[in-house]
């Protein structure tokens, strides 16, 4: 750069283009056509039996139509059970899991922790989001037995790595000079995050929140069928007892819920801008 | 009151912002910092701080020397050094009011900071200092809601209301127009002036310095190279600082239209 104003004479009218990416032509190109190759080879592994999928239309139809009277009445004191404790559920352990976020939250943020913290957050961070809700709510149900807690646990773990993560992204994107001007005030750590951080990550925060309830939700159905209590209990049974009119009521009670909470998501998130 | 010895500040890219500068500043005086951008302007300010650390040297306010100092006891120090910053750096989101009340955040516990349960004499100096600059009935407004001359008096509130006996002050103008730039520059001085507090103030628009302060200090590459009153301030010393340039049309005596301008500055709102 610094060498190319001497040489200004030399440059002129040569041509001029955006240095690539990966700069080491070899490895650039290796990368290209590797990356074809492998498209072209998976989508040719993909095995299609078309007859077997004509004849599968027929059964999803059937499935459908199954689904076309729900029964509310039938199973009620059952779904209404399970819809309570599904809700317990996904409200306890979202309010637990944003708790337990904010810390960690925090700690991950490499701009306002110092290294040994933002390591030991990013660790448990990793940790949560490696392991799949199902498999934690397997080990959870094996410790603490069929039921609720289970559920509650298992979610309130999926959260922390959900929330922290997308918490420390935006801590790291803030305004550094909103931040310094506190600083500059003399104001404790705490202080400082409180006047000058927190006002900056709120809307993200609560935005995020929201949005986990609705996966909680969502996700406390499918925990039900590893035992770990809930909606997705009731679900479970409908489906072994073969009765697909009760199990199209619980489901359509999922999807009312999760579009009622999506609505009010919304207004929340606007009223907090 | 403010004293540096040698301070030095080398990046960790091995640029040197700061050379050995020493300075002395007396209490209560108001001195202006130029030089071109990238000479150290802003390192200098944030040296003294330690929202840069420096790498050497030392900085003396009164009688404590800061460089040393643990964090609890730099937290208490900073309460004795207010900033105002370039882009005013409120904190878009808080109230006007609860950007005011942050400069008290080094006094209060972190609790009553959160609660927003400030002492009733920092809620009352606030309104006083809102008051002051004109900005009484924005005490409930969003700070994004302001305009820049009115943020840039936002900030000069929550800088003073630290009680401090130092303002550094950084870029004030550098975002507004002519006008509020000199508005900004006579508030900044008369507060300094009722307070008697000293200032150091970065600024880039030479003849706006000269109007208002008592002394120069120019600074090239890192290094101080003029030191006077800003009647002092030739054409020769300016490319010193700046480098060659056509100076004689920067260089104006302070004009009379003040008159003027002290009208629309108690105007202003």
């Amino acid at each position: 750069m610094m060498a190319a104003g001497g040489d200004l004479d030399l440059l002129i009218g040569t041509r001029w283009k955006k240095p690539p990416f990966i700069r080491r032509a070899w490895l650039r190109w290796l990368l290209i056509l590797g990356t074809g190759a492998y498209l072209v080879a998976a989508v040719a592994s993909v095995e299609v039996n078309w007859a077997r999928v004509y004849e599968g239309l027929e059964r999803g139809a059937a499935f459908v139509a199954a689904f076309g009277d729900p029964d509310f009445t039938s199973r009620w004191q059952d779904i209404r059970d399970g819809m309570l404790e599904s809700v317990i559920m996904t409200i306890a352990s979202t309010v637990a899991g944003i708790l337990i976020s904010i810390p960690i939250g925090l700690g991950a943020a490499r701009n306002i922790a110092p290294l040994p913290v933002y390591l030991v957050c990013r660790g448990i961070i990793a940790i949560s989001r490696a392991l799949q809700e199902i498999i934690v709510a397997i080990l959870l149900v094996a410790i603490f037995g069929f039921g609720p807690l289970a559920g509650f646990l298992t979610l309130s773990f999926a959260t922390i790595g959900f929330l922290s993560k997308l918490l420390a992204e935006d801590i790291e994107s803030m305004d550094r000079v909103q931040a310094e001007a506190i600083r500059a005030t003399g104001a404790s750590w705490l202080q400082w995050v409180n006047y000058g951080v927190q006002p900056q990550v709120m809307p993200r925060l609560v935005g995020l929140s929201m949005y986990r309830l609705d996966i909680n939700f969502r996700e406390s159905a499918i925990l039900g069928l590893v035992g770990a209590g809930g909606i997705g209990a009731t679900l479970n049974t409908a489906f072994d007892r073969y009765e697909f009119d009760t199990a199209a009521a619980i489901l359509i009670l999922i999807i009312g819920t999760v579009m009622a909470l999506e609505y009010i998501s919304g207004i929340i998130r606007a009223k907090v801008q | 009151m403010l004293k540096l010895e040698n301070l030095t500040k080398t990046y960790p890219t091995g640029d040197q912002a700061l050379r050995n500068v020493n300075l002395e500043v007396p209490a209560g005086q108001v001195l202006a910092l130029i030089g071109p951008s990238g000479a150290g302007k802003s390192t200098l300010i944030r040296c003294i701080n330690r929202l840069v650390e420096p790498t050497a040297g030392k900085v003396w306010l009164g009688d404590v020397e800061l460089t040393s100092l643990g964090s609890g006891a730099l937290r208490r120090e900073r309460r004795r050094m207010g900033m105002i910053f370039q882009e005013y750096a409120l904190v878009e989101r808080l109230t006007v009011m609860e950007n005011v009340l942050s400069g008290r955040l080094g006094y209060v516990g972190f609790w009553r900071s959160f609660l927003r349960r400030f002492p009733q004499e920092d809620i009352d100096e606030a309104f006083r200092l809102l008051d002051r600059v004109g900005l009484l009935d924005m005490a409930d407004k969003r700070a994004d809601e302001l305009s820049g001359g009115q943020r840039q008096r936002v900030g000069i509130c929550r800088a003073l209301i630290q009680d401090p006996a130092l303002l550094l002050v950084d870029e004030p103008t550098a975002s507004l127009d002519p006008k509020t730039s000199r508005q900004i520059m006579r508030l900044i001085c008369e507060l300094c002036a009722e307070r008697g507090l000293a200032a150091i103030i970065n600024i880039h628009d030479v003849a706006l310095a000269q109007m208002f302060v008592q002394r120069v200090i120019g600074l090239r590459f890192g290094v101080i190279e003029f030191d006077g009153a800003p009647e002092q301030l030739t054409p020769d010393v300016l490319t010193a600082i700046y480098g060659e340039e056509d100076w004689e049309q920067t260089i104006r005596e302070v004009d009379d239209d003040d008159a003027q301008d002290t009208e629309t500055g108690g105007a202003a709102q």
